[in-house]
């Protein structure tokens, strides 16, 4: 891992963070806003495999779980994004790799990282959280989060392709 | 043989495999000690300090990118508001015609009116001081929780646990401050619980919210008295805590719709329309001091 790759993660998944709670909020479907930060995590999974994807998920998600204007216990999104990355992680080894293969995977992702976030809320009595609640948002969570991939994933692989090291690049073409 | 290569291949335990499965255990173990941490019903929280850090970075990327997105989001809603307003305006007058009738009626519905304008205005005459603040991220409904930021903090004299409203009524409360953000709890959150008197008999309850923010988003009143039968149409407004936090009296919160009661209930249970639209919340005014001055004059141009 160098430095450069390093701070590029830290700056996407700023940026991220920022579009998810500073600009989205402003173009919510019925109040939900799609989740920037899970698919920048989806997409790290993607590039670098479970182990990474769960480790940025988990300090991404703290990250989320702090900032304004969050109000629920601290450790939910990091919970529910450490599982999302290290199971999106896992799909890029067991498929072989297509744009299909990319939507079913986001999809995946986004339903059990908003699903793991409601259980957790549940789990932990949040009032906020009814079942009939989660049932409204989940799907319109998962369809806007498959409507700004596009935007995202291949942005993040870019980002990542281009910041490899050259030694890595040779161990990819003989794994 | 190739083949017994292949099942020895099999048969060994992948180390790629277990490494991965280690790093998913300790972190899945760590994001569970940060939710018992930070659930802790009792003491302060250690999860507190990173909160406000990330108030204190976070907050003004957010504040600063809203500021730049929100006349671009506005601009479908500008090319729909004409034909919005003529539909409006038609309906407008058409209201205006039928109120008119009513009032002619007779002195008494005048005076009712009057009176209910008087509650409406209750804010004007009470000389709160506001801070004027702009909504710059609403907590996405994912979360559950109905919670807004808005670009005052602590620096504008915003502390916790004081009133929030607008130019219709009451919008929550002040829950945590930063430097140059605060967090606002809606009064229509789940967690939510106001004080509330009703209409002009001064009956007192507890307004709660149901997480919805949309337009048919209810607030349920529980009133402490059996015996008051409430009407829909009465109005609601803030009871008023002591010191002003962290409500301050006399704002109104909105209208009574529905009434239900049943014998085996000890209260009596009204449906009450918030007079605020939680889904386009934009300027609001946190209440600084009851004594009419404002900590911050007025909204810069610029913003």
């Amino acid at each position: 891992m160098t430095p450069l790759r390093s701070l590029a993660v830290v700056v996407m998944v700023v940026a991220a963070l920022t579009l998810q709670l500073g600009v989205f909020p402003a173009l919510a479907i019925n109040g939900v806003v799609p989740d920037v930060v899970l698919l920048v995590v989806v997409a790290l999974a993607l590039a670098r495999g479970p182990e990474y994807a769960a480790l940025v998920g988990f300090l991404a998600g703290l990250l989320l779980d702090v900032a304004p204007p969050a109000d629920h216990t601290a450790g939910r999104w990091a919970l529910a994004l450490v599982v999302v990355g290290y199971l999106a992680g896992l799909a890029r080894r067991d498929a072989r790799w297509s744009t299909g293969a990319t939507i079913v995977v986001v999809a995946a992702g986004s339903f059990v990282g908003t699903s793991l976030f409601a259980l957790s809320g549940l789990v932990l009595r949040d009032p906020g959280v009814t079942i009939g609640a989660v049932v409204q948002v989940v799907p319109v969570a998962v369809l806007y989060d498959l409507l700004l991939m596009p935007f995202v994933v291949p942005v993040v692989l870019a980002v990542m392709r281009r910041t490899e090291p050259v030694a890595a690049r040779f161990g990819a073409v003989r794994g | 043989m190739p083949r017994r290569g292949v099942q020895r291949l099999r048969n060994q335990p992948d180390p790629d495999r277990r490494r991965p499965r280690a790093v998913l255990t300790l972190l899945l173990l760590a994001a569970v000690t940060v939710i018992t941490l930070d659930a802790r019903p009792s003491g302060e929280s250690p999860v507190e300090p990173m909160r406000t850090a990330a108030g204190a970075v976070l907050g003004p990327l957010e504040s600063g990118a809203s500021a730049v997105v929100r006349p671009v989001a506005a601009l479908p809603g500008y090319i729909g508001e004409v034909t919005e307003l003529q539909e409006a305006n038609a309906e407008l007058e058409r209201e205006n015609a039928a109120l008119h009738a009513e009032l002619r009626k007779g002195t008494h519905l005048r005076a009712r009116v009057g009176e209910l304008d008087q509650m409406l205005h209750a804010a004007d005459r009470q000389d709160l001081s506001l801070v004027p603040a702009r909504v710059t991220s609403m907590g996405a409904a994912q979360t559950f929780s109905r919670t807004v930021a808005i670009d005052a903090g602590t620096r504008d004299g915003v502390l916790p646990d004081m009133t929030v409203l607008n130019g219709h009524g009451l919008v929550g409360r002040v829950i945590s401050a930063t430097r140059d953000t605060a967090t606002v709890l809606l009064a229509v959150d789940a967690k939510s619980v106001v004080g509330g008197r009703l209409g002009a008999g001064s009956e007192l309850g507890f307004l709660s919210g149901d997480g919805s923010i949309s337009e048919d988003g209810r607030l349920t009143m529980e009133l402490a008295d059996t015996e008051v039968e409430p009407a829909p149409g009465d109005t609601v407004v803030t009871w008023g805590s002591r010191n002003d936090a962290p409500y301050v009296a006399d704002v109104p919160i909105g209208v009574v719709t529905e009434v239900s009661s049943s014998p085996r209930q000890l209260t009596n249970t009204a449906v009450v329309r918030p007079f605020v639209d939680f889904s386009a919340l934009d300027l609001v005014g946190v209440v600084v001091g009851t004594d009419g001055r404002g900590a911050r004059e007025a909204v810069e141009a610029s913003r």
